[in-house]
């Protein structure tokens, strides 16, 4: 990475109006707040359904928004870069898919990965809150192991969803085993390094994705008080892990010198507080991320 | 205006290309396919200048196209059967969304059982998407209707999506002796896409695009995208009228043939009206009293022109090649729908026939005729019938 933006670096201009239709601490709407101020007032975002399309309705942003289908963001755009080409009127405008873990790795998966795999320009944005938050909470493919959804509820045989750690759809991984010229993680926690990750995106020609984890007080049960608490809690416990991949490389951001335990993480959710007491489940997850940060730092 | 021999399928794509198509999007599936082959040789050659975009799938074809529209460029793509109904999501989308697309449909029945050939189950299922639908029964009219359509759907007063439907294989692969327009008269018919009439993406001048509506304000977006395509017949009206000015080939919503004193009419679209007008030929010759309705626009449907034919016929034979299961054929609901309010109604029957490819004969007309004629004569006859399908009992 290039010069690092600092906070003093940032423009005062917000591109998306106050009172959005956003709960409050929602991390979908930092995702795009941010994103924007990196982007400037020459993009046109399109938005797949989710929460953020919702939210939409009132945060009126001062860059085009199109908010289309679940499944097509990607296949929208695509259509918009090629036009916008062969009018000749790209004009360095920047072309931001918007979308939610659902929209992303599940039922737009075959649309990403077609757009990226034909190499069109564009920056596509997850923000990825670990489950079908818009329609009230469902597991969805990045939902990790244990965490309650109404669709993977704590029942008194089946506690949470139940699929194990290392089974958790990895889009980011995806996106590399399709040679995407940039692919990133980023979370609300570190807005500095999302923004600087989303400038670096811009540059790139071809198709750049970057993977927000973005917290959601609703879903996960948790205070909005600690939605940034725990973007980086994500982090700092190896839940998540910050990287750049370009040029067949990977670079890492903000990785945890010492290692928090998962608990702490773990304990300000609602959604796995029936952890609380397993400590044989804890025992694994801890194993789990610890073995990837291994395996991510070679 | 140069004589040639082409498919249904090069007709779409030399049409697609004289239009000037800026960007085209689709995804393989039989019995379209070859149309999007055409375009890309076109392209690759240098004798287009378009862009392809060699989608993941029909969902994505469409959704580039919206996209594409949506910031200004002039598109095409093309479907058939199983792929149109994974696009009939985005159908909708297109046409919420206003955008003056033009799609062929080489007519293809819908699986199971798999059967790759010819029947309207297709389009006629997504009938009620918004969209434009004109059917096309040979080459020539593929390619006619297929300029027509982008100047149909590009006038402001109607900005919708269009379909122009053909018959797979029977139309789609069977060459044909056919006119092709120049260039140049092409471009004197249909102007360069003007992007102004319409609201765009535009960073310059940001707008939002495919926001909620709630249901106090929702009925006025249906009744505008209602009365838009209730009222785009004006518009084909006149566009029409000038391509058969410029071209001499006349074109109407509908398109009658020996009916003014038919006791019996026949209705229908597709290229089974080639076969049932070469019928009613032979029919005439052996003195009996029947016509031919030929529906050429079937979305907005022809409310009046049908009126106007059937209520002086007797019996109304409709011939769908297609079936609304549990019920009857698409077109037949239509037709008796028009004809409900007249104080009196000629009988109105209809046959379901030429389901996956099966071939419509001269034979399967004059079965049909003679159902018809019983009805003429008072007797007792199904409302539905189904003459080329063996019947179990």
């Amino acid at each position: 990475m290039t010069k690092k933006t600092k906070i003093k670096d940032l423009t005062n201009e917000e591109f998306l109006h106050y009172g959005s239709l956003s709960c409050a601490g929602c991390g979908a709407i930092l995702t795009l707040r941010h994103a924007l101020k990196a982007l400037g007032p020459n993009t046109i975002v399109i938005n797949s359904t989710g929460c953020m399309a919702v939210i939409m309705q009132m945060a009126v942003p001062k860059v085009p928004h199109f908010h289309v289908l679940f499944e097509n963001g990607p296949a929208v755009m695509s259509g918009i870069e090629q036009a916008l080409d062969i009018l000749g009127k790209r004009d360095g405008t920047n072309l931001l898919v918007v979308a939610g873990d659902g929209g992303t790795a599940d039922i737009g998966m075959g649309s990403l990965s077609g757009a990226v795999e034909r190499g069109h320009d564009f920056i596509y944005l997850c923000y990825d809150n670990e489950s079908y938050m818009n329609t009230g909470g469902q597991r969805s493919g990045t939902t990790p192991f244990g965490a309650a959804t109404s669709t993977t509820p704590v029942g008194s045989v089946i506690k949470g969803e139940n699929r194990p750690m290392e089974m958790r759809k990895d889009v980011p991984e995806i996106m590399i085993a399709h040679n995407t010229p940039y692919v990133a993680t980023a979370s609300i926690g570190y807005p500095l390094d999302l923004i600087d990750k989303v400038k670096k995106a811009a540059t790139v020609r071809g198709p750049s994705y970057i993977h927000v984890f973005s917290s959601c007080p609703a879903g996960w049960r948790t205070e909005p008080r600690y939605s940034v608490k725990l973007a980086k809690l994500a982090v700092q416990t190896g839940f998540v892990i910050l990287f750049e991949y370009e040029n067949g490389k990977r670079t890492f951001q903000h990785l945890p010198k010492k290692r928090k335990p998962v608990r702490e993480y773990l304990e300000l959710q609602g959604r796995f507080k029936h952890l609380l007491g397993d400590e044989e489940a804890i025992a694994k997850m801890e194993e789990f991320v610890e073995k990837r940060l291994e395996l991510a730092q070679g | 205006m140069t004589e040639q021999f082409f498919t249904g399928n090069r007709a779409a794509a030399e049409a697609a290309r004289l239009a000037r198509a800026q960007v085209v999007a689709a995804y393989p599936v039989t019995p379209q396919t070859s149309t999007v082959e055409y375009i890309s040789q076109f392209v690759n050659n240098g004798e287009m200048e378009a862009s392809i975009i060699r989608v993941e799938s029909e969902h994505s074809a469409l959704s580039a196209v919206v996209g594409a529209s949506l910031v200004g460029a002039r598109t095409f793509t093309a479907s058939s059967s199983q792929g149109l109904q994974l696009m009939s999501e985005v159908l909708y989308f297109a046409s919420g969304m206003r955008v003056p697309a033009v799609m062929c449909i080489a007519n293809r029945t819908l699986s199971m059982p798999v059967n790759i050939w010819a029947d309207h189950q297709d389009s006629m299922v997504n009938r009620d998407s918004g969209w434009i639908q004109i059917y096309a029964a040979n080459a020539q009219e593929v390619f006619d209707n297929i300029l027509q359509a982008y100047k149909i759907c590009e006038d402001e007063k109607v900005l919708l999506p269009a379909m122009v439907c053909y018959d797979g294989f029977i139309v789609s692969h069977v060459a044909e002796r056919m006119d092709v327009l120049t260039q140049e008269q092409a471009d004197m018919f249909l102007p360069e896409l003007n992007g102004s009439n319409r609201p765009l993406l535009d960073p310059k001048e940001p707008l939002q695009f495919g926001e909620v509506v709630y249901p106090d304000w929702y009925p006025d977006f249906e009744y505008k995208k209602h009365k838009a395509l209730l009222e785009s017949r004006k518009t084909m009206e006149d566009v029409a009228r000038e391509y058969n000015e410029l071209f001499d080939r006349p074109y109407g919503l509908v398109e009658n043939h020996m009916v003014e004193d038919a006791d019996i009419v026949f209705v229908g679209l597709g290229s089974l009206t080639s076969t049932t007008q070469w019928t009613v030929n032979e029919l005439r010759e052996n003195g009996e009293s029947a016509g031919l309705l030929k529906i050429r626009v079937f979305r907005p449907f022809p409310d009046k022109e049908i009126i106007e034919v059937c209520r002086n016929a007797k019996v109304v034979a409709v011939i769908d090649r297609d079936i609304g299961y549990g019920t009857a054929g698409m077109l037949f609901p239509d037709v008796t729908r028009a004809l409900y309010p007249l104080d009196e109604r000629p009988k109105c029957l209809n046959f379901i026939v030429g389901l996956g490819g099966k071939d419509i004969t001269p034979e399967t007309i004059m079965k049909i005729h003679k159902i018809a004629e019983k009805a003429l004569r008072g007797e007792e006859v199904e409302t539905v019938n189904w003459p080329d399908a063996r019947i179990y009992d």
